[in-house]
């Protein structure tokens, strides 16, 4: 177990090395010096050699890697080219935006998909269950912006019950910010809410059909009790997999769904900080998308184990 | 205490457990019936099985044992519907049909006054729950244990009775870390905890290592022993049943085709299929010492379901056939039994006589 563990954490450590050398590789390898990709094309050379030397940028490669994986580890990754403005803050601003966002929409999914993917299992051989997998099937192949689209039309222009987009703090005004997180959370949630009902189906008729479910029938526990009892942690393990995929697939699915409802969350600042060419502020960005990643696959690993007796045991 | 060897010598029809009456019958099946909405599966299958009785069903894949033991439990899967007639006299609501029953009585019943051991242990245990806590869901479910911990040391006390080594800590592992043989004795020991009237046992050894197959089928005969449960075991080997059983069931196409006392029905059998089960079962050969490569094989192959004949449903493979056969065969009873007509007997038109035809 502690073996498990430990294994768990170095691939956790090995990835996150390798996703900053790539990170940082990858803004470095595009053409054009940062600095005069900042000012832009109109700035003097002295300016821009300036600005080089303030921000490090005449220093060899290594020595700014390690710089700047050393600011990120102290949570500081410095401050903008242009406006000056420190990045940490900023990101720490609209990460918790973002944060609302996909863990309301991730909860709202998980609420809709438990009971309807069981149900869909349960009768999948009745009208209704066969009803709610076409449902579902249709679900999945709507694209969250346009099922925001949809949802702006209806519920915010012709009804006029929400705002069409925007952003206020909770602390400030609960209610605008519940009415304001309402259709981006709806139009990430269907989506992700039809997809997680069809694996929470497929993963408990696979359940269903295996042999412990018929000793626990035969011991005296009805149909039901027996699948909570004995069926629901075996189908936890599939649907642990796809929860952390879900996850992943929301936070970047935040940046295209911000811009529709017109959010100030991590995908806007790192469209914006695009938009502005700061090398650095979209450096930091894609950092933080891939850390929640990696860290996501970590939790789910740890939750594998868990789960499954079977996967604390043996060397693989 | 009688070993599983002793039975095969008794010669009376009657079980050892002295004389069998209405009292004691434990589970009668009657005129049992199971199919889907297009397809017969099972037809016709009655018998009856006493208390302190352990009687076998026997025949080829696909033949419906396992299908009449899901009926006899309630457990057949989706689709599948039964008719007919299924009583359990112990502790049921006065031995009701249990086709008729509800789920919810059907599963007070499964567990504690009947309960089954499947044929493939690897897979029976659930496998993220310590096997301990699954012996003692089943004591928990029927309230045949007062607390927690006093079902946690009843089950340490029948995982011993299963000889499973160091039971306390055994308890505690989880079904992965556990051998074959020893998965089946934890599930022998679910089966067993509430002290059933009935155990069925569908091909409980098959799926083990030959080595440990007598040792689990010694604690199969032992449990129900001690508790004096009727039994219905399932097996298509031949010298198992001997060595288990007092009585047999040869089932055919989803019809019992010939019952008897096992010794009876082994050395002298009148349907022609089990006359082609017993050739080729090394049973046959016990004079001889046979290899098994020589063993004659019925000739043919089991049709897949719905596709037996009409009439006798081994017509197709039988070589004493004749136009007779096309019409189903009459039960012909065969001396006297005192668990009734069903119980000794065949539906053979050209029976084997007795004598080497
Ligand atoms: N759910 C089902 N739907 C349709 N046919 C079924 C179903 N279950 C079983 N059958 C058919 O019923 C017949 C009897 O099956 P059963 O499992 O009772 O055989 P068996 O005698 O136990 O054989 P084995 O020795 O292989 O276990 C087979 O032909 C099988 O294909
Ligand atoms: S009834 Fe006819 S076909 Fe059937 S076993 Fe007897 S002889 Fe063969
Ligand atoms: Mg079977």
């Amino acid at each position: 177990m502690i073996l498990r563990l430990l294994q768990r954490l170095v691939v956790l450590v090995t990835s996150l090395v390798v996703a900053s050398l790539v990170v940082f590789g990858f803004m470095r390898v595009l053409p054009g010096d940062p600095a005069r990709v900042a000012l832009g094309v109109n700035a003097s050379d002295a300016a821009v050699a300036q600005l080089r030397e303030q921000f490090g940028l005449d220093r060899p490669v290594p020595v700014q890697y390690l710089d700047w994986v050393g600011g990120l580890l102290t949570l500081d990754p410095g401050i903008e080219f242009v406006s000056r403005a420190a990045i940490g803050p900023q990101i720490a601003d609209r990460l918790q935006v973002t944060l609302w966002l996909v863990v309301a929409s991730m909860v709202l999914a998980l609420v809709i998909a438990l009971p309807v993917g069981l149900w869909m299992a349960v009768r999948h051989r009745h009208w209704d269950g066969v009803v709610l997998s076409a449902l579902s099937q249709v679900g999945v192949a709507v694209p969250a912006f346009l099922a925001g689209i949809v949802l702006i039309s209806v519920f915010a222009v012709r009804l006029r019950w929400v705002p069409s987009g925007g952003w206020v703090v909770p602390a400030q005004d609960p209610v605008g910010f519940l009415q304001r997180l309402a259709l981006p959370t709806l139009s990430l949630a269907l989506v992700q809410a039809a997809v997680l009902a069809r694996y929470i189906r497929s993963a408990v008729l696979d359940v269903l059909r295996e042999d412990y479910l018929r000793t626990a029938r035969a011991k005296g526990l009805r149909p039901v009790q027996a699948l909570v009892r004995h069926g629901l942690r075996n189908a936890a393990v599939p649907v642990v997999t796809v929860l952390g995929l879900q996850l992943a697939t929301l936070l970047i699915g935040a940046v295209v769904i911000e811009r529709v409802f017109v959010i100030p969350g991590l995908g806007s600042l790192l469209l914006d900080s695009v938009a502005k060419r700061e090398l650095l502020t979209v450096q930091a960005v894609v950092m933080v998308l891939v850390v929640a990643v990696l860290v996501i696959n970590f939790v789910v690993d740890l939750l594998y184990l868990v789960i499954d007796p079977r996967l604390r045991t043996g060397a693989r | 205490m009688t070993t599983p060897g002793r039975v095969v010598a008794t010669d009376g029809p009657a079980g050892p457990g002295g004389p069998v009456g209405a009292g004691r019958t434990v589970l009668r099946v009657d005129g049992l019936s199971v199919g889907t909405r297009q397809t017969p599966l099972l037809s016709d299958v009655s018998f009856s099985v006493d208390r302190g009785e352990r009687v076998g069903l026997i025949g080829e894949s696909g033949s419906g044992k396992s299908l009449t033991a899901l009926a006899v439990m309630g457990l057949l899967p989706e689709g599948l519907g039964a008719s007919g007639d299924v009583r359990l006299s112990a502790r049921t609501p006065a031995a009701r049909n249990l086709l008729g029953v509800g789920e919810r009585e059907m599963a007070r019943v499964r567990g504690d006054g009947m309960s089954m051991v499947f044929q493939e242990p690897m897979t029976a245990l659930n496998p993220t729950m310590r096997v301990g806590d699954q012996v003692a869901e089943v004591m928990l479910l029927h309230r045949t244990q007062p607390s927690r911990s006093a079902a946690r040391r009843r089950v340490v006390e029948l995982l011993g009775q299963v000889d499973l080594p160091d039971p306390a800590h055994l308890a505690r592992s989880y079904p992965h870390e556990l051998s074959g043989g020893q998965r089946q004795r934890v599930v022998l020991a679910i089966a067993l905890a509430n002290d059933p009237a009935l155990l069925i046992c569908d091909e409980p050894t098959t799926a083990l290592d030959v080595t440990v197959q007598a040792t689990v089928l010694d604690l199969v005969v032992r449990g129900v022993e001690e508790r004096d449960s009727a039994m219905l075991f399932i097996t298509h080997d031949l010298g198992v049943v001997a060595t288990v059983c007092e009585r047999v069931l040869v089932m055919y196409g989803g019809r019992i085709v010939e019952a008897g006392p096992v010794q009876e029905v082994f050395a002298d059998p009148r349907h022609r299929y089990t006359q082609g089960l017993v050739a080729a079962s090394d049973l046959a050969g016990a004079d001889g010492r046979r290899g098994r490569a020589q063993l004659p094989t019925i000739p043919g192959t089991v049709p897949p379901a719905g596709r037996f004949p009409s009439g006798c449903v081994f017509r197709t493979r039988c070589t004493h056939a004749t136009q007779a056969c096309a019409s189903q065969p009459p039960w012909t009873p065969r001396g006297k039994h005192p668990a009734g007509a069903a119980a000794y007997g065949h539906a053979c038109v050209h029976p084997a006589g007795g004598d080497d035809d």
